[in-house]
């Protein structure tokens, strides 16, 4: 037989673990939800304490399918990985306005977080680099743009408006900040295969000066995962 | 505080009309220094005649659990497929033949659509899509750098080897939509159907025209007969005139 105080501790200890399991999930739960809201350490908008400085966005239109730079005096935070944040929510934000050229829902919300990483030796970003960005501290980067689930769930579907989401993009985050000469896509923290049933988001896309001249977007050939088939074509 | 500048339209890109006109300069001379580097097989081919080998192939993009885009209540699968439909008739009536990659509703890997484009070893590969954003037609090339052809083109970026043939294609087809007074934009971009195509390849992506704004069977919609027919008529016309410059390699 099983002393009675010995069940009744028994029962204690697995009420306290099921307690501190509780907690535990919860206190994880917590964490990821802040960690993709992006709450992590700055507010969406730039704090207005910044000083203004001139910023090129490359603004897409749909009707020529041109990407047109347009200049504009932004506060814009010191902070590399918060400053591309900031450019590319103005830029959603211009599209998100009425009478847009390249309407898309969302503005700067959409942009959860963009992280900047070193890109590896011998792959074609790290070539892609300009003599002057060369010559300044640090080597080419890596730009991961993290967008919000209902971006991409109610970005208009066709072939041009996704490539020139996409190309606009890149091109705005290279024409700023010259050492980003590569940029993947997250969506919710996920890979995802495509932006809205066209452009894909598997692949990394090369944002050099190639790239703004030619028009030229991508590199098939450096993509870390495969092609997903989702892209009906 | 956010002070506009306007804008200095310095005009970085995705339309170049100028872009196209360079690389179909370009390909002038381009058969003469590619043609020690054919494979075998086309070399074999008979020297450019009246008649040779001409072959198109259409790729209806979406198909079964693809939907693509809602086009006003009509799934892209069934305009692209419908659209294909036309432009077959149109061409083999010009005595052209064609390959199809899907005649009704099944979803295709792009590896499958790529396999059909290859095997038929065709001198244009169409891809279709249609969408309610933009105006008029939007052509897309691959976005992958030109290469020199090998033997063995690795499957995934085999179309690197044809760019300047698919630019080509491009510029016929965009002079002859222009000159029939649709918009047309010009772009490139990534899909792994048209990346791994041994052929000229160019997405066509059919938008309303920019002349008639609203929806349902107005004149210059997407469901308005006679703009898909004015469409597929000017596509067809202009795939016979890429007939008439000769085989590509
Ligand atoms: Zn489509």
């Amino acid at each position: 037989m099983i002393p009675r105080y010995q069940t009744v501790l028994f029962v204690v200890l697995l009420a306290a673990t099921a307690v501190m399991g509780t907690v535990l999930w919860h206190l994880r739960q917590h964490e990821h939800q802040r960690l993709l809201q992006g709450e992590v350490s700055t507010p969406t908008r730039a704090p207005e304490v910044a000083p203004a400085v001139d910023a090129t966005l490359m603004v897409a239109d749909d009707a020529d399918g041109s990407v047109v730079p347009q200049v504009l005096s932004l506060p814009l935070p010191p902070s590399p990985n918060e400053r591309a944040r900031a450019l590319l929510g103005k830029l959603l934000d211009i599209y998100a306005a009425p009478g847009a050229t390249h309407p898309v829902p969302g503005g700067a919300s959409s942009i959860l977080q963009v992280f900047l990483v070193p890109v590896p030796a011998g792959t074609p970003g790290a070539a892609g680099l300009s003599g002057a960005a060369a010559g300044s501290r640090g080597g080419p980067e890596l730009a991961v743009v993290n967008l919000a689930a209902s971006f991409a769930d109610h970005h208009p579907s066709g072939l041009e408006t996704e490539t020139l989401t996409i190309l606009s993009m890149c091109e705005t985050l290279h024409a700023n900040m010259p050492r980003i000469t590569e940029v993947r896509f997250l969506v919710n923290g996920r890979p995802r295969a495509t932006l809205a049933g066209h452009a894909s988001l598997m692949r990394t896309y090369l944002a050099t000066a190639r790239t703004i001249t030619g028009g030229a977007v991508a590199s098939a050939g450096i993509s870390a995962q495969p092609a997903v088939a989702g892209a009906g074509q | 505080m956010v002070s506009g500048r306007g804008n200095a339209a310095a005009g970085t890109t995705l339309s170049l009309a100028l872009f196209t006109a360079r690389a179909r300069r370009c390909l002038a001379v381009l058969p003469l220094s590619f043609a020690f580097l054919a494979p075998p097989a086309a070399r074999a081919q008979a020297p450019p005649a009246p008649a040779y080998h001409f072959v198109v192939v259409l790729n209806p993009a979406h198909g079964g659990t693809d939907f693509g885009a809602n086009l006003d209540g009509q799934p892209e699968k069934d305009y692209t497929l419908a659209f294909s439909t036309r432009l077959r008739s149109l061409l083999e009536a010009r005595g052209i033949s064609v390959v199809t990659t899907r005649q009704s509703d099944v979803r295709l890997t792009a590896t499958q659509r790529a396999e059909i484009a290859n095997h038929a070893e065709a001198q244009a590969c169409l891809t279709l899509h249609a969408s309610e954003t933009g105006v008029g037609v939007h052509l897309f090339t691959s976005s992958l750098a030109p290469a020199s052809p090998t033997l063995f083109e690795p499957w995934k970026t085999a179309q690197a080897a044809w760019i300047t043939h698919s630019v080509a294609l491009e510029g016929v087809l965009y002079s002859a939509l222009q000159h029939a007074e649709i918009p047309v934009a010009l772009g490139r971009t990534g899909l792994p159907a048209i990346d791994s195509m041994t052929c000229p390849a160019v997405a066509v992506e059919i938008a309303p025209d920019g002349a008639a704004a609203g929806s349902g069977s107005a004149s210059g919609s997407l469901a308005d007969p006679a703009y898909q027919a004015k469409v597929a008529a000017v596509l067809a016309d202009a795939l016979l005139e890429w007939r008439s410059e000769g085989p590509q390699l």
